[in-house]
Formats: C-alpha cells, structure tokens, sequence
C-alpha cells in the first residue's frame, strides 16, 4: 500500500517534471504556488489528520520562516544555505516554545491558544516596524543561486527547485507517518487515554509532532519568500492558517495526498476566480461551507468511503 | 502630562476599551459554553452590527435605535447561522471553524458589497461628544458611556444568568448539556437563545465601538483575536471570566500601545500564555 502510494506520488512528480517546459508562463507559476502552499498543507496535516490537533495558527511557522529569508536575503545578502537553514530552525523553535504552551491544552483550548500563538507572530509583523517594515512588508527579496550552479532566478528553474523540495517534504512526512512514531500518532488521534495507558509518552509524541510539522512548515515559507520576492503580515494573518485548514480538510485529513490536491484546488480556483470576478471572497466563503456540508471527510475520504462500499 | 495624570487617563482608556471588549466577548464565552463552537464569525457580528447601526443612525437619527436595530438585525443573522448550519455540526470542531470562517468571508464581502471600502463613524448624541474633567485631569465622556453601557448589560447577563428560570435552563447546559437534555430541558432551544443573545452584544459592541473607533472593512478580523483572548483568559463559558478577561485586557493593550508600541501585540498575548501555562482552562474555566 505504502509502496504504491509512492510510485503515485513519484509519477505525479515526474510527470510534473516533463510538463514543467511545455506549460506557459502563468499555469507554472501557479503549479509553483500550488506545490509551495501543498507544503503547509502537508505539514498541518501531520497534526490536524494523524494526531487529531486542529492547529489554528499554522501560518506562523510558515510566516516566521518567509521573514527570516526576507531580513536575511535583502539587507545582509544572505544565500540559499543560509537563509534555508535559518528560517527552518527559527520556525522549529518557534513551534519548541509555542508548542510547550499549546500542546498542554486539548481540543477546542488548543484550537483557540494556537489561534492566539499565531496572532502573536502576526502582531510583531504588523507592529514591530524597526524590523519587518509593518504592514509595508519587505519587497526585494532576491531569487536565490543554488550552491553555485545557476541561478534560480527564471521561472522553470525555480519550478523544479520547487518541485524537488516538496517530494522531499513529502517524502519526509510520508516516511515520519508510516513509521511507529506516525503510527504512535495515530493512536493517540483515536484515543489519548488508551495510548498512555499503553505507555507512550503522549505529550512527548505531539510535542515533536508539533516542532517538526512547524520546521516543515517554515521550510514551505522559505520557498514562499523567494517565490514571491515579498513578504507581508498578509502572509502570517489568521486567514492564512484557516486557509491551510481548509486546504487540508477539502482532500481529506489524514492524507498527505489529500493535502496536495487541496492545496492545488484551493491556489487554482483562488487565483482563476478572481480573475473573472471581485467578488471572489463570497464564492471561497461558499466554498468552506459546501465542503463542509458536502465533503466533510475530504475528496480522499469520499474516494476511500466509495472504494469500499 | 504630569505622570501621575497619564497613568489615570491611561488606566480610564484601558478600562472603556475593556467595557467594549466585554459587550464582544460575553456573547462568544456564552456560545461556547452551551454550545461548544468556535465561533470565527464573531468578529463579523460586531463589524456587521456596526454597519446596520451606521445606516439606521443616518436614516433615524437616533443613536439609540442605532443600537437596537444593529443588534436585532444580527440576532436574527445569528439565528439563521445556528438554526439552519452550525446545529448539523454538533461536535465537529474542525467542521464549525471552517464553517463560520466561510460565513466571516461572506460577511467580510456582502458588507462591503453593500457598504463600500471607505471608513465611517455612527453619529453619536451631542451629550457623549464632549468630555469633563475631574481634579484637573480631562476625560471622554464617550468612554464613561461605554464604562456605563458595559455595567449595565454584565448586570443585566449576570440577572438572567443567576436569577431567571431561562437562566437556570442556560446553565444547566453549560455544566452538561446531555445531562440538561436528559431531565427534560430543550436544550437546542436554550443554545438558539443564547446563540441570538450572543450575536445581538457582539452587535451592541460594534454600534457602540462605531461611536469612537469607527466602521470599516477588516474590523472584524481586527477585534476577533481580542475577543478570543478576553475568553482564553477568563475561562470559557463563565460570565465572571468574561468581565475579568476584558477588563485585564482592554489594560494590557492600552497600556501595551501606550509604552512599548513596536510589541503592543505581545504585551497582550504573551501574558495570556503566561496564564495557561499556569491555569490551562482560563481563570475562572472549569476544563
């Protein structure tokens, strides 16, 4: 099952990879957009879909690694390695101290302390002006050079830049869910009490699910700095996160599969819908509501429940 | 400004905003105490209740029925989102969140479908403009209106709550709504009521903010996060939390904004965690 589930996604990958030259210039960079933002979705996924911790403020890793590339690329002329390293550490930290905060908390607590975690990055972007430039943001972030073999400037480079990074983000999360640690995890979804009965250490096992899942999503705001050249509160607001939520809940939580197919439907149909109207955050607002009403376990879910019956 | 004056003035600003804080927050700590739902369209209710309030004080010239109709036009919007959505999510937290971010979205675009992008300010009477002055020190008389509105409704909450028969049946749920249903209290009709009465004061707040913050698009996203930090604090579901979470809130963020601008938002939030690393459930939270 395991294995065939990643000669999917590796065929999903390569076919991704031989389309990269042959699409025109707007539908690639929305395949980019869409693989960056599947990243956050799959990082959520991992505590919302196989922990069972319903994280209201992921977009505070994702944002916090987005700015150390933004403060580090523009004024000190930092590179790739550099600023990588550094906004996935500074995400994961973040998540180490948020996450001895949050994780204390169950259910709809930690919805809501998560939520005001998240308020609290999001309050020092649009408040600490000496740093983050405020709600100006900071512009002129530089695409990168990789390691000193060419620059990633030009879109298709940085598509399979893109591309690379996140099958190694799912391949990471894909392995960490399969092994007894993510198996562990799912146990504790289904019942905390049985697990720590059993022996586990319970919050040890979300407290690390909690860091990694930050890291990764920080890594996703790494790519999405460079991506956008620009950085913003925008980036790190509430709406980001339940974004994330709904990206994750539209393919089906417990699915990394699931996430990135969310997370491509939710980019596209954001960026095409808005084209044609202004009046688009209604018809994302109905979204929300119909996947809610209609598809509540999820595209996966529905495919999965229908295989079976 | 000598220094004694501005911790006064500071202190009486931070107080009115917790007055508005509470009329915010009540209602979402009352929802989620029956009803167990987070509410993201909370905020919306106040930014709504502000609009509706905006046109009736401008058709009626009335900044009393600006108040009333503000707040019995969102009670009957609540009435809908609960009657007809939310009730199917019993239990679904995910599914409720994502639900009434759906609703703030809609809310976010009809509003300004309806109202425009520009800001505006709900016409207050004469008597609140001005302002008076105590021992040499000037205060708004607007702010000591919304001190007085604010005493008045947590009275009022804390009547109903502790002293009518409804009251009974509302915190019969609260403890436990299963066992509520079991001897024979409607509890979907309590969790109707309270869900109206819990819009309706967001609304309150909003007209009342709309006298001196004034109304614009992204208000309710703006105030939503407040609101949730006044419940975090205080407990959820508890009418003494509501009170005490605003009160030490409007403080901290009046008198973060006032001493340490660039961290105003964590001059709030972070002594918010400092409390759930101590009492996880909120002051007065019973888990």
């Amino acid at each position: 099952m395991i294995r065939r589930r990643a000669l999917f996604a590796l065929g999903v990958a390569a076919a991704l990879a031989l389309a990269g030259p042959l699409l025109p210039a707007y539908p690639l960079t929305l395949v980019t957009q869409a693989l960056i933002v599947a990243i956050l979705a799959m990082s959520l996924d991992v505590l919302l879909g196989y922990t069972g911790l319903p994280s209201l403020g992921h977009a505070a890793y994702w944002g916090v690694g987005a700015y150390v590339v933004a403060l580090l690329a523009t004024e000190r002329g930092v590179g790739l390695a550099g600023c990588a390293v550094a906004g996935i550490v500074l995400a994961a930290l973040t998540a180490a101290v948020f996450g001895l905060i949050a994780i204390r908390a169950a259910g709809t607590y930690f919805l809501m302390i998560t939520l005001a975690l998240g308020m609290v990055v999001w309050g020092l972007a649009f408040r600490w002006v000496s740093l983050t430039k405020g709600d100006n943001g900071i512009s002129g972030v530089p695409r990168p050079d990789l390691f000193g073999l060419g620059s990633l400037a030009g879109p298709l480079p940085f598509f399979y830049f893109t591309l690379v990074a996140a099958v190694l983000a799912w391949a990471l999360l894909g392995l960490l869910v399969a092994s007894p640690f993510g198996l562990t995890l799912r146990g504790i979804r289904e019942s905390e009490s049985r697990m720590r009965s059993l022996g586990y250490n319970v919050w040890l096992h979300k407290y690390l699910a909690f860091v990694l899942s930050g890291a990764v999503a920080g890594g996703g705001g790494v790519l999405w700095a460079y991506y956008n050249g620009f950085v913003s509160p925008t980036d790190v607001q509430l709406i980001t996160s339940v974004e994330a939520l709904l990206m994750v809940a539209l393919g089906g939580p417990g699915t990394l599969a699931g996430s990135v197919l969310g997370a491509a439907v939710i980019v596209f149909l954001k960026n095409f819908v808005s084209i044609y109207t202004k009046r688009w955050l209604l018809i994302l607002g109905a979204v929300y509501i119909g996947v809610i009403l209609f598809a509540p376990r999820g595209v996966m879910g529905a495919l999965r429940g229908r295989s079976r019956s | 400004m000598s220094r004694p004056d501005f911790w006064i003035i500071q202190t009486f600003n931070g107080l009115s905003y917790g007055a508005l804080l509470f009329l915010l927050a009540s209602g979402l700590s009352l929802i989620f105490g029956v009803m167990r739902i987070v509410n993201l369209a909370h905020g919306s209710y106040f930014m709504l209740g502000a609009y509706v309030g905006l046109t009736v004080a401008l058709q009626t010239r009335s900044f009393v029925l600006a108040l009333l109709g503000g707040a019995a036009a969102i009670a009957l919007i609540g009435i809908g989102m609960e009657r007809l959505f939310l009730r199917r999510l019993k239990g679904q937290t995910l599914g409720q969140v994502l639900m009434t971010v759906g609703f703030a979205l809609i809310f976010q675009d009809l509003a300004l479908l309806i109202w425009g992008g520009d800001p505006y300010s709900i016409p207050v009477p004469r008597a609140l403009t001005g302002s008076f002055t105590v021992g040499g020190v000037v205060f708004s008389a607007y702010r000591l209106f919304l001190i007085a509105l604010a005493a008045a409704i947590a009275i009022a909450l804390w009547l109903l709550l502790d002293r009518t028969r409804v009251g009974a049946l509302v915190r019969a749920a609260v403890d436990d709504a299963e066992m509520a249903q079991g001897v024979g209290i409607n509890v979907p009709r309590a969790s109707l009521g309270v869900f109206a009465l819990g819009s309706a004061l967001a609304a309150l707040g909003g007209v009342a903010g709309g006298g001196f913050l004034g109304v614009y698009p992204g208000t309710d996203f703006e105030v939503l996060p407040y609101a949730f930090v006044v419940v975090i604090v205080g407990g959820l579901g508890s009418l003494p939390g509501a009170i005490v979470g605003s009160v030490l809130v409007g403080l901290l963020d009046n008198f973060g904004k006032a001493l340490f601008p660039e961290l105003s938002y964590f001059t709030l939030f972070a002594p918010m965690a400092l409390i759930l690393a101590i009492r996880p459930t909120g002051l007065f939270g019973r888990g």
